[in-house]
């Protein structure tokens, strides 16, 4: 049995920016979604269901905040669902939209991702103590710090390849408005003499803390066509999870994140990603999780990501044959649920010829990523111009 | 729509508190369980899993991240959460298989509320702005329901208290029930009130433990060649967060989800309602339209023990069971979240 076809046909952000004063958080959501439906040319009523997403609960403080959203969200009276599967979320809660219109139970659906990290305190929300566990108190950074570190010692990777990411991504934020960080002007040797916060990651080779939301509307193939602006068509949906920890565990380069690849790429008929896609949004936190994807999700051979960085081909700038993050990623904007459904958005939006000034020319076939937890949970899409 | 096939459910027993066992310890035994039900040896042998759970009722960030361990998620597994009750795990699982990514899955659904203060952790699902703020405990927010139902005369305090009785009486023959007993509605009537006009035995009582089912397409269960049971209609539906917009005596967010899980289609032999309160059994009885030919809450219902994040995917079980025993052709399972009954799923479970 076949998956019905199924596009994204409205996609709605807000600014990206490390405070939202002006507005609480079902404003924040309600931003991104009224911007999507008008994108969609729809209104509230030509919604079928809505499916959230966001990291955890404990970040600004709401339980199961769907029932507090759901007057924003124009649910009353329809089906509302919330997902949660940790960084990967945003991605995941796509992912989980688009099975509602691929299973032929839906027509049209809204999805919505965010996080509001200026009402919140992330960074002691992935601290606290679990009652049966270690305590780490490492937060996100301190936790893949070694994992980084083990990286460049495999590889063998000069010093400056994740310095070099974090100027190429910041170069690339400053052409699309909505980025958080806007460093136009930004060097190799600032980001060099930027502070150490968990060594080898400097201050400017890290995420901000952002307040934002993303949505999307997702329609079946029928209204897809309908739709007044150029749909990008899903090609393929994939998500994998393996635990935090086990015996033989590879967590540089997980195997949860190369069978999601795998899965995904062999739905979208895609045997040589670097060839076949034309450019992808990858979920890098931390400048050098850039050359630990490209090698996890096969676009260079192992021990060898490094190499693309450091020749640009990752760069729209040094017009390198596959771009990464063309919007500037999560490196320039991280509302951490949202992050993951930015990346599924900017690449949709790159196959519908609407990402402005960092429209990468030409683009049929992108793919969407991101990943949580210790680098366990993946989800993944890959979108096109075409329907395939 | 594909009818999709119930082939395995095991609950653990609600107690007030495990004591010291954690995530894996609580959700391994009911996993054991279900694969016990098919032979099958852990979640490398269904092609999807999906739980929920909520990070509040344990105190810790990602606490649902250490239910993987739970799996044997190696090699990597297709897995997904909801931070809604495990009800709502299914509903996804079943896009997955009706879109064909998967004939198979696994759902389970954990709740560790002992840690906490049940009520006042719920207190937080409010607006964060305007009503979390006053700490509007779960139990304060019924006992407001029950007064606007009984001050309208919809409804008696016995009326309740014989919801209470029932409950306490059925759950006699479930071994997993946390409180059961020969009780009168005038012994309840005896007791004195808690939250006004609650008594402590119209709330579900604090409840820690698990439960999982297996679900997948009629095809993989003759394959798997045990007895199952179908899943024919399945919807689910919000309401308004302002209590003061909502009819409190009433859920039309239950109205329209039965109306979409075709509950009318056909004679309703069970039904297991998940009514936390005693007198929300009373509105959803009416909302789901059931009468006399319906045996409510024959396990006890929620009354009896109630697994946060669980207790709607183990009204659907409970359903399941009653079905496979041949006490039941055709029956209803109603989940809920959110104060004073504002989401509700329906679902409509039928003989194979």
């Amino acid at each position: 049995m076949m998956a019905n076809l199924a596009a994204v046909v409205g996609i709605g952000q807000t600014k990206y920016t490390t405070k939202r004063h002006d507005v609480s958080i079902a404003g924040l959501v309600r931003e991104a979604a009224v911007n999507a439906l008008e994108d969609a040319q729809l209104s509230w009523d030509d919604i079928d269901a809505v499916i959230i997403g966001k990291a955890p609960d404990m970040f600004e403080g709401v339980v199961m905040p769907e029932i507090y959203l759901a007057d924003a969200l124009g649910c009353n009276g329809k089906p509302m669902l919330r997902v949660h599967t940790a960084g990967s979320v945003g991605g995941s809660t796509a992912l989980v939209a688009a099975s509602h219109v691929q299973s032929g139970s839906f027509r049209r659906v809204l999805t919505v991702a965010y996080e509001k990290q200026s009402e919140s305190n992330a960074m002691w929300a992935l601290s606290t103590p679990q009652p049966f566990s270690t305590h780490l108190n490492a937060g996100a950074g301190g936790y893949f710090a070694p994992i980084i570190r083990e990286y460049m010692r495999r590889s063998g990777a000069p010093y400056d390849a994740g310095i070099k990411v974090a100027v190429k991504d910041r170069l690339h934020g400053a052409r699309n408005p909505l980025a958080h960080l806007q460093k136009p002007d930004i060097t190799m040797k600032e980001v060099e003499e930027s502070f150490m916060l968990w060594d080898p990651i400097r201050f400017l080779e890290a995420c901000p803390s952002s307040d934002g939301a993303c949505a999307m509307v997702i329609a079946d193939e029928g209204l897809a066509e309908q739709a007044p602006r150029p749909p990008a068509w899903i090609r393929g949906v994939a998500m994998r999870s393996e635990p935090t920890m086990y015996a033989g565990r590879d967590e540089v380069n997980p195997q949860a994140g190369r069978d999601c690849a795998g899965d995904v790429y062999r739905q979208a008929g895609i045997s040589d990603p670097r060839r076949d896609l034309d450019c992808a949004e990858v979920y890098v936190p931390f400048s050098w999780y850039e050359p630990m994807w490209l090698e996890n999700l096969g676009f260079a051979p192992e021990g060898e990501g490094w190499k693309l960085t450091m020749d640009g081909a990752t760069s729209l700038d040094e017009g390198g044959d596959i771009p990464w993050n063309p919007s500037g990623g999560v490196l320039c904007s991280n509302p951490i649920g949202a992050s993951g459904m930015i990346r599924f958005a900017e690449a949709a939006r790159q196959v519908r010829g609407d990402a402005g000034d960092h429209q990468v020319e030409g683009a049929r076939l992108a793919l969407g990523h991101a990943y949580g937890g210790g680098a366990q949970f993946f989800a993944m899409w890959v979108v096109g111009a075409d329907k395939g | 729509m594909t009818d999709i096939a119930i082939v395995a459910y095991h609950q653990s027993k609600a107690v007030s508190d495990v004591g010291a066992c954690n995530e894996v310890e609580l959700i391994m035994p009911v996993l054991t369980e279900v694969y016990r039900q098919l032979g099958i040896a852990n979640a490398q042998d269904v092609d999807f899993v999906c739980s929920g759970s909520c990070d509040y009722l344990q105190g810790a960030a990602f606490a649902f991240v250490a239910g993987v361990d739970a799996l044997g998620a190696v090699p990597p597994i297709r897995e997904s959460h909801v931070e809604m009750d495990a009800a709502w795990a299914l509903y996804e699982s079943m896009l997955k298989i009706r879109m064909g990514h998967a004939e198979s899955a696994l759902i389970y659904g954990f709740g560790k509320s002992s840690p906490g203060e049940l009520p006042i952790v719920l207190s937080q699902q409010l607006d964060p702005y305007y009503l979390a703020p006053l700490w509007l405990d779960s139990i304060s927010l019924a006992a407001m329901q029950a007064r606007i139902l009984l001050d309208a005369g919809r409804i008696s305090e016995r009326d309740m208290a014989e919801v209470v009785s029932r409950s306490r009486r059925n759950a006699l023959a479930n071994p997993n029930a946390q409180l059961a007993g020969d009780i009168s509605a005038d012994d309840v009537l005896a007791e004195e009130t808690y939250v006004s006009p609650l008594r402590r035995a119209d709330c579900a009582p604090v409840s820690d433990g698990a439960s999982a089912m297996i679900i997948c397409t009629v095809e993989k269960a003759r394959e798997w060649g045990v007895p199952y049971a179908l899943i024919t209609g399945i919807d689910h539906r919000m309401e308004t967060h302002n209590l003061g917009m909502r009819d409190l005596t009433d859920s039309r967010s239950t109205r329209l989800a039965a109306e979409g899980a075709g509950v009318g289609a056909g004679k309703v032999d069970v039904a297991e309602l998940y009514a936390p309160f005693s007198h929300q059994e009373l509105i959803l009885i009416r909302a789901l339209g059931l009468g006399d030919e319906t045996s409510v809450n024959p396990s006890g219902g929620v009354l009896a023990g109630n697994l946060m994040m669980a207790s709607g995917l183990s009204r659907i079980g409970e359903v399941f069971n009653r079905i496979i025993a041949g006490e039941a052709e055709r029956g209803i399972a109603h989940a809920t979240s959110g104060p004073c009954l504002q989401h509700n799923l329906v679902t409509v479970v039928e003989k194979a």
